[in-house]
């Protein structure tokens, strides 16, 4: 009887804990940077299914909710990466073709990718995760949420709009020099220059236009009663065919003001939108060409002359072009999440040059990446109804000794500093307990295999 | 004196039989038709055991079986005591009997040497190139019945394979073979029993597609193909007048015909992808690899749509020749660890498996692989039935392969003690009701090595 009545008790205990940790929490005691209308303030969050339902000095907390006292500590929204390329299987580039809009990021989501998991140490709860750069229309792409240890599925940012990687410059047009990464022996692929990259982009939207005047016709006749046969179903128009319907963004790598301005051309003559220029090191000299297009900027914060065409990069790029009204987000480009982990220094060192102010230097790794991702009304700021992705740092979190305590996405905790380290020592004792078992398990001499 | 007119009645017969069959085809060894193997232990997999019992096989197939089968007048019989017959194993995915070039890269990871062992095809630049693709590529048009594979095979008790070209994306069309036999037409039972797809990437620099990401959308562009191909041939197979004929397209032609297809997954999270890819294209799926077979995360994606899979038997193990002293990853290692109790996990999930050779093919290397399983918890008859009925279930031939039920097909393997254990041997296979006798092992071919010394 005893112990069913404990086993009762341990169960009740189960439920409440992990009911409610999901779904009512409350953060008090924290200086809190909302990058939202309230700016920063002191006081608490209050979360609910997931979401922010309250914001401000005095909170009331609910029976039952989990507290997290933060008193001394700082709070800001999720950070956003707007351009990443961790959480790939296989190569992030289909290189093979000047056009390979028929690939998918999203269909190669690896959610064991450890990139992952430091991104979310450093505070990262959302990332745009693009095609490589290697040719002029590259694969397409798709926004994450940091959700460590869910499947590919479930780190999927519902709701976010996918996007296509465009690039331009040196990148597109070096890969089919067998000097300059071909193998040696295959044949050249066009372009080898800046003006074949604007000709295939050129060519693949005239391809893409026949395309969509095709199933035009089909949809239409389909909807008038008839039954005709479709057209072939092709992947690589399909995402262009996209991308003139507004159902798809163009993010397009860039370095230069002239190319810069050739794909807005390009793009005004298709009839479609450049969302964001990504690196656009000289979009200082373009940042009123650009803003009047409406696209972000998503650049690096104070890298230059890396190679030949970043040579009139500057670290005030990011402030200037915020200064001509372009939306400006700072991004790590990282392969193994490495930058990704320390983006809130990232925009500290918009504050450094340019004298963007504390809450703005913020905003370009939260709520403008937000905005060019279009997933503003969702995340991005701690304002009421949004996602509850936040993060809690021990310092102020633009200061280069900040440490990320704890992360929360959709109000679930998804790291936690004080778990994580005192979790090691475990995991260390299970790998050498697995590393002697192999020892001991494997024959002397690995018996019974002959040398073939 | 009844008894010496029988047996001469029964000697006519077997000469009689003889000469029919020889004359029949030349090279077949001659033999009776009929074979009794009596006060055996029959572990029919369909059903219980049979502690003793008797199996009669006659043309082929499996006559009668049972505890009280009375042994035809013109059997040849075989004195099971202290025996044990099982269904024939089947190697659910193999590479036996292809020649090397469509063989290459059987571990559906893509393996190097498949691109050198591949016959050069020009630099593709898009799907409508069909790379690496020899979807129309029956199994069965190209088995060599000479290959020395398949005694080693016979010798740990396997008599079918269901074996594929597997060079490049879309490798061709298995087909399920008896592994005896003199000529292609006696061996290949169906010669068409799937498509197997390779995530085969390549590296930068080469034709479309190199990325992994390229080689899913190719194989998805393939199959929007084939529809669109489907519809227009239909059309024109209704009134061609007026209508362009459409192109006659051998690469979609190849995956109309295959009735399923195979999909590589090693991973929980390829488990996740490959499920949901085969959904998409609306093919019966099959999953090969399961190396994280025994992740949760990996058995509850399998669920979903019920997708049977096919575990590899080469389980994973620490290269021999790296560095010592670097240190794997708790990841790595935990895989390597727990890949054998694959099997056992997927039985407790009710997933269906059967196993597959990839690349062993070596006798008592085969039998050992096997024994491992069960030493991580699967338990004997559930090593059995993967490897024969379920293997059978999952291709579709469970009515005529996989257990010892009468008028199946007459394969069996005939063990001197528990099948899978070390001191067990491997008496007699009988293939088509054909009995093979396993070569004695080459000395020092790990005859001497076969015990575990702990």
């Amino acid at each position: 009887m005893k112990k069913i009545v404990l086993a009762g008790i341990m169960a009740l205990a189960f439920f409440a804990h992990g009911s409610l940790r999901a779904e009512v929490t409350v953060i008090k005691n924290a200086t809190i940077m909302t990058e939202g209308a309230k700016g920063t303030v002191k006081g608490s969050i209050l979360v609910r299914d997931g979401k922010i339902a309250e914001v401000g000095e005095n909170v009331m907390v609910p029976e039952g909710a989990t507290v997290i006292d933060a008193g001394g500590q700082w709070v800001i929204p999720g950070i956003i990466d707007c351009h990443v390329h961790i959480a790939v299987d296989g190569n992030m580039n289909e290189g093979s073709v000047s056009v390979s809009s028929m690939v998918n990021i999203k269909d190669v989501i690896n959610p064991e990718d450890i990139a992952i998991y430091l991104a979310l140490a450093g505070g990262v709860t959302a990332a745009n995760v693009l095609h490589g750069s290697a040719n002029s229309i590259g694969g397409q792409t798709i926004v994450l949420k940091m959700r460590w240890g869910k499947d590919a599925d479930g780190m999927i940012f519902e709701g976010a709009k996918p996007g296509l990687k465009f690039a331009l410059g040196e990148n597109p047009k070096r890969a089919g020099n067998p000097q300059a990464g071909g193998a040696p022996g295959t044949p050249l692929r066009y372009p080898s220059t800046r003006m074949g990259v604007e000709d295939t982009i050129r060519e693949a939207f005239n391809e893409a236009i026949v395309y969509k005047a095709e199933w035009d016709k089909y949809d239409a006749a389909v909807k008038g009663g008839q039954h005709p046969i479709s057209p072939r179903k092709d992947l690589k128009l399909e995402a262009l065919k996209e991308v003139l319907e507004g159902k798809r963004y163009v993010h397009a790598h860039c370095y230069r003001a002239d190319e810069i301005l050739m794909l807005i051309r390009v793009a005004d003559d298709y009839g479609f939108k450049i969302r964001t220029f990504q690196h656009v090191m000289e979009g200082y000299k373009v940042a009123k060409e650009i803003a009047a297009h409406g696209a972000g900027a998503s650049t690096f914060s104070d890298w230059f002359g890396f190679k030949m065409e970043v040579f009139d990069a500057t670290p005030y790029n990011a402030a200037i072009m915020q200064k001509k009204g372009v939306v400006v987000s700072l991004n790590s480009d990282s392969e193994n999440g490495e930058l990704t982990s320390r983006l809130n220094t990232e925009a500290a060192k918009a504050m450094k040059y340019g004298g963007i102010s504390r809450e703005d230097a913020l905003a370009m790794v939260t709520i403008n990446p937000a905005k060019q991702l279009g997933v503003e009304n969702r995340v991005g700021s701690i304002e009421v109804g949004k996602d509850a992705d936040i993060v809690i740092y021990d310092k102020d979190p633009l200061s280069e000794f900040a440490k990320v305590q704890k992360v929360l996405i959709d109000g679930n905790k998804y790291f936690d500093r004080d778990q994580d380290v005192s979790g090691r020592a475990a995991k260390e004792a299970e790998k050498q307990k697995l590393m002697e078992r192999e020892k001991q398990d494997a024959p002397q001499g690995r018996g019974g295999r002959s040398p073939q | 004196m009844w008894n010496l007119y029988n047996k001469r009645i029964r000697m006519m017969k077997n000469v009689l039989t003889a000469l029919l069959l020889f004359s029949a085809c030349a090279l077949a060894q001659p033999g009776p038709t009929s074979v009794a193997i009596r006060n055996v232990k029959i572990v029919t997999v369909s059903g219980p055991a049979i502690e003793k019992g008797t199996v009669v096989l006659r043309d082929g197939l499996i006559e009668a079986v049972g505890p009280s089968v009375t042994v035809p007048a013109d059997a040849m019989v075989i004195e099971g005591e202290g025996l044990t017959v099982y269904p024939g194993l089947i190697d659910a995915l193999s590479t036996w009997g292809m020649p090397a070039t469509a063989a290459a890269a059987a571990n559906g990871r893509g393996g190097r040497g498949a691109a050198a062992a591949a016959p050069a095809e020009p630099r593709a630049w898009g799907p409508e190139d069909r790379p690496q693709t020899t979807s129309w590529i029956k199994a069965a048009d190209v088995v060599q019945p000479n290959d020395r594979r398949f005694e080693a095979a016979r010798s740990a008790g396997f008599t079918t394979a269901v074996v594929f070209p597997t060079a490049g994306i879309f490798g061709g069309q298995g087909s399920i073979i008896n592994l005896a036999g003199d000529k292609e037409s006696n061996m290949v039972l169906v010669p068409s029993a799937g498509q197997y797809i390779a995530m085969h990437t390549s590296p930068f620099g080469a034709g479309f597609p190199s990325a992994l990401m390229g080689v899913i959308s190719y194989v998805r562009q393939i199959y929007l193909d084939a529809d669109h191909y489907q519809a227009l041939k239909a059309a024109y197979a209704r009134d061609p007048r007026g209508m362009k004929r459409p192109e006659y397209d051998r690469a979609l032609e190849g995956v109309i015909e295959s009735k399923r297809i195979l999909l590589p997954a090693n991973r929980w999270t390829e488990v996740e992808r490959m499920v949901r890819f085969g959904a998409e294209l609306k093919q019966p799926t099959i999953l090969y690899g399961m190396r994280q077979g025994f992740d949760p995360r990996a058995l509850d994606h399998l669920k979903v749509k019920n997708t049977p899979v096919l575990v590899s038997l080469k389980w994973p193990e620490a290269a021999r020749d790296t560095n010592p002293d670097e240190v794997e990853t708790l990841r790595v290692l935990e895989d390597r660890a727990k890949a054998p109790t694959a099997p056992a996990a997927l039985k407790q999930a009710g997933v269906a498996f059967a196993f597959y050779s990839d690349g062993i093919d070596q006798t008592r290397e085969l039998e050992r692989a096997v024994k491992k399983a069960i030493d991580n918890g699967l338990s004997r008859d559930q090593a059995v039935r993967a490897l024969t009925l379920s293997a059978a279930e999952i291709y579709g031939v469970a009515d005529r392969l996989g257990s010892i039920e009468k008028g199946k097909i007459a394969n069996l393997v005939v063990t001197r003690g528990e099948i899978f254990e070390d001191r067990t041997k491997v008496e007699m296979v009988f293939i088509d009701g054909v009995k093979h006798t396993p070569a004695p092992e080459p000395a020092g071919r790990g005859g001497a090595t076969t015990e575990n010394r702990k």
